[in-house]
């Protein structure tokens, strides 16, 4: 356990400020929100990655880890030691996912979407990407958005427009996603409707 | 024995994760009740234990925190809940509406118009609309699943046959981004339009009942109606005696026993700022009407 | 000129000085200890630890002075500390076969192994205010009970049931799902139908006189469930953790607890043949009419389970489980006492508005409410009063 890397320098505080950052972004769609406080986390996770992880994972919490960071050995320890979460095979089983490529992320569907009765019980994404100033344009409306967002993200799966659509067409089921890069979150809850530019 | 020692803002880590991860379902899937496991909290049940454990989850030192009850700051429980967080988690805490990053309010919205940035949080003691239809949870969970409201409608209805008008005046059912039927809370309905397309995040909590849900900023907002019967706003028919407002919600205030009262504002900061404001006519005795 | 009331916070403070020296009482009196709480005041102390859900004599005893002996205030000071704790795991299950037996008693057997063991009782003592005594003897100490006791074995009344399949069979240590942990309604929302586990864990934490009535009822014929008390035990139990790391169990301590089996009519189904049933209550400490209330009342709620007929309501779980608990009942019963003059002033309107009609249709005669002529000063839409939801609010 000696080589593994700290967790938050005040685990109180940097939870709150980080959860205000996910809150802020969740409640308005597209909406870059910087990441105060963030922790050196074993590569290839990214801090802004292990400061949402940090707050918002526990032993409650199965998390099902994308192959490049199921790789190595690291990120499944910093976690585990870190959080207490048991780690999952299947993505249906995943109450948190994180994912390194997000260009090569399962269908969104794979994961738990939540049912009618209970659609809280539905897997967030955490989805690692590169950059929130470059990629094609994602023209975003919805709760949370006064008439129109626009995101820049890359990179994303090909078909994220598509997977969106889908995703919001099973509202009030559906995943939602949270977009972390460097020390940045966005956030893509099931309700935003990615909007078809003419 | 152990000597109790509370964290900051009171919750414990795991709790404030389990009502942080409730928080964000709750402002993904709008107006939809998020079951969460409510703690025992030190102030009783019924008295805002919900809406104390959605503010501790989200607090943080750099928050100013504003309380009222009743649109008032100085009501008794909201003189205790503003206390209880200036001890557990030493925020600063504030009266005035524009002010404050977080408003825990129990069954009022402020007057004053949110902005962005700011959350609102209210004290729920019964989040579910369809309660007073149906008692059974098992049967109201179904509904809300497949969007079947029209037991409210016909509720609504039969108030418009038997009296001519909806007799629901607060708590008043709303409709959130088009798909959930949801408890504004016993806010009065003329408080009802201020939950629509807020700047701010609203946030409710029910400890009792276990349930947080959440209205994003932006959000369309609609009391539900009939194109005959369109939902109305109601007032006293009078102005604020203390500042003069024709357009805030008033409280009756008895002044004697021979039938005398005067209506003031029921959001004291509102009443307080525009008594302040140098531009505003200061009213120097108050009309007291004979009734 | 009229000021809008202030003052809040001082008459709050103010408030809590006159029950600090309400709880006092005279001052000529010498102050009551946690000792003499705990020892002498025993089964308030076993029904705030119960109710409270924490097995902690001293806290017990603090809450019921700090409460000045109201009971639910006292389980409530007692949870509001237990939410607080850090939970580090569950326990193994105790076993009550190998109580370490003070009391224990069946009704359906005259003799069993072990004997009848009556133990500290109030049954068959005669309901005579004693007074006391200018020089009162001190009672002469006695353990002849539970010496007696102490290494009889003492099999349950079920388990001898049991062996001859006469009643259903509880599962084992070995046959209970280890991969699906006994829920916990402090960790997670209740969620209607709920599981035995967690209907056991509500009703153990249930006000004992709600339990108590709901139990009556079912004797009165509202769900009727052919009660006998198979028996009722009250010793100590050894707790014990498994330890992760060491890979072992290990023992961490003895509660007293309180356990009722009853044994209850079964007529069998279609694929069981006929049999007894049970119904089970376990409490800390001895909270002997609380264990019997919640036997009945568990057995009462397997209704469904047992393809029998459900409308009592000690048979409808999400009545039952949705009002056990006296912290909420009380918190939200009393919260009436809050302001609530905001909703108030929309309904005070609302009676006037309907007045003005009611006057203004009596003097047009008979027309329809819809018709009414509405007075300039009203712009409201809304009519009388709806008592129910006020009544809940
Ligand atoms: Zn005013």
């Amino acid at each position: 356990m000696a080589t593994l890397t700290a967790g938050f320098a005040d685990p109180v505080l940097a939870a709150q400020a980080t959860f205000r950052a996910v809150m802020d972004a969740t409640a308005r769609p597209g909406t870059v929100v910087p990441v105060i406080d963030t922790v050196a986390a074993p590569p290839p996770l990214a801090a802004a990655t292990a400061a949402v992880a940090l707050t918002l994972v526990d032993g409650d919490t199965p998390v099902w880890l994308d192959p490049r960071l199921a790789a190595g050995p690291e990120v499944a320890a910093w976690l585990r030691f870190h959080t207490g979460a048991p780690l999952v095979d299947r993505p249906a089983d995943a109450a948190f996912a994180i994912l390194a490529d997000p260009a090569s992320a399962p269908p969104f569907e794979h994961f738990s979407i939540g049912t009618l009765d209970d659609p809280d019980r539905s897997a967030t994404l955490i989805l690692q990407v590169e950059r929130f100033d470059d990629g094609a344009p994602l023209v975003l409306s919805g709760p949370g958005i006064a008439d129109r967002a626009t995101l820049r993200v890359a990179p994303l799966p090909p078909d994220m427009v598509a997977r969106l659509t889908a995703n919001r067409a099973l509202f009030p089921r559906g995943v939602d996603l949270i977009l972390t890069a460097g020390h940045a979150v966005a956030a893509l809850p099931r309700s935003v409707m990615p909007v078809m530019e003419r | 024995m152990n000597a109790p020692a509370y964290n900051f803002a009171y919750l414990d880590e795991q709790t404030k994760r389990m009502i942080r991860r409730a928080i964000l379902k709750a402002i993904a899937i709008p107006g939809y009740q998020v079951p969460f496991a409510s703690r025992e909290m030190p102030m009783p049940y019924g008295w805002g234990t919900g809406g104390v454990q959605v503010t501790a989850a989200i607090l943080g030192p750099a928050d100013v925190l504003k309380v009222i009850d009743q649109g008032s700051d100085d009501t008794t429980n909201a003189v205790s809940i503003r206390k209880f967080f200036g001890r557990t988690a030493g925020v600063r805490t504030t009266t005035h509406t524009t002010e404050a990053t977080v408003i825990q309010t129990r069954h009022r919205v402020p007057e004053t118009p949110l902005k962005a940035g700011q959350i609102l949080v209210y004290q729920v003691p019964i989040p579910e609309p369809l309660r007073f239809l149906e008692p059974r949870e098992t049967e109201t969970r179904r509904m809300h699943a497949l969007e079947e409201y029209g037991l409210v409608h016909v509720k609504l209805y039969e108030d418009i046959a038997r009296h001519g008008h909806i007799a629901t005046t607060y708590a008043y059912p709303v409709k959130v981004a088009g798909r959930y039927v949801m408890d504004p809370s016993p806010i009065p309905k003329f408080d009802n339009p201020k939950l629509s397309n807020s700047d701010a995040l609203q946030l409710f909590g029910a400890g009792r009942e276990k349930r947080i849900y959440a209205i994003p900023p932006h959000t369309a907002v609609v009391s539900l109606d009939f194109e005959d019967h369109p939902f109305e706003q109601w007032r006293h028919p009078a102005s604020c005696a203390l500042c003069g407002d024709d357009a805030s919600f008033l409280d009756e205030v008895i002044t004697d026993d021979r039938g005398g009262r005067m209506f003031v504002c029921s959001d004291t900061d509102h009443c307080e700022s525009r008594r302040a404001a140098p531009s505003q006519p200061t009213v120097q005795d108050a009309e007291v009407a004979r009734g | 000129m009229y000021v809008a009331v202030k003052g809040g916070e001082r008459a709050i403070e103010n408030a809590h000085r006159l029950l600090a020296h309400e709880r006092r009482g005279d001052r000529a009196v010498p102050e009551i200890s946690l000792a003499q709480i705990e020892g002498q005041l025993g089964l308030a102390v076993d029904r705030v630890m119960t109710e409270g859900s924490l097995y902690d004599r001293d806290l017990a005893a603090l809450a019921i002075k700090q409460a000045r002996g109201d009971l639910i205030e006292a389980i409530f000071l007692l949870r509001a500390f237990r939410a607080t704790l850090p939970r580090f795991g569950a326990t193994q299950p105790v076993d009550t076969a190998a109580m370490r037996v003070r009391r224990r008693i069946s009704a359906t057997f005259k003799d069993l192994p072990g004997g009848q063991v009556l133990g500290p009782t109030f049954d068959y003592t005669h309901r005579l205010l004693e007074m006391p005594a200018a020089d009162p003897p001190e009672p002469a100490t006695t353990e002849s009970d539970v010496a007696d006791s102490v290494g009889t074995p003492m099999p349950r009344v079920t388990d001898l049931l049991a062996a001859d399949d006469l009643i259903e069979r509880s599962p084992g240590a070995g046959e209970i799902d280890d991969a699906a942990p006994p829920g916990d309604l402090t960790r997670e929302a209740l969620s209607f139908p709920a599981d035995r586990d967690l209907r056991l864990q509500n009703l153990a934490r249930g006000d004992e006189g709600f339990l108590l009535a709901l139990a009556y009822s079912t004797q009165r014929g509202f769900g009727r469930t052919h009660p006998f008390a198979g028996e009722i035990r009250l010793g100590e139990v050894a707790v014990e953790v498994f330890a992760e790391d060491a890979g072992f169990v290990l023992p961490v301590g003895r509660i007293t607890v309180t356990e009722c089996q009853s044994i209850n009519q079964f007529h069998g189904s279609a694929s069981e043949p006929p049999r007894f049933t049970r119904g089970y209550g376990l409490v800390f400490g001895h909270c002997e009419r609380k264990a019997m209330s919640m036997a009945l009342v568990d057995r009462a709620l397997r209704a469904r389970e047992l393809d029998e007929e459900v409308g009592a309501p000690a048979q409808d779980e999400e009545f039952v489980l949705s009002h056990s608990d006296n912290v909420q009942a009380t918190g939200f019963v009393e919260h009436l006492k809050l302001p609530h003059y905001v909703d108030f002033q929309a309904e005070l309107g609302l009676v006037r508005q309907m007045r003005r009609e009611h006057a203004a249709r009596t003097t047009a005669g008979g027309e329809s409410p819809a018709d009414a002529t509405l007075s300039d000063a009203t712009v409201a839409d809304a009519t009388v009063a709806d008592h129910t939801r006020e009544a809940a609010e």
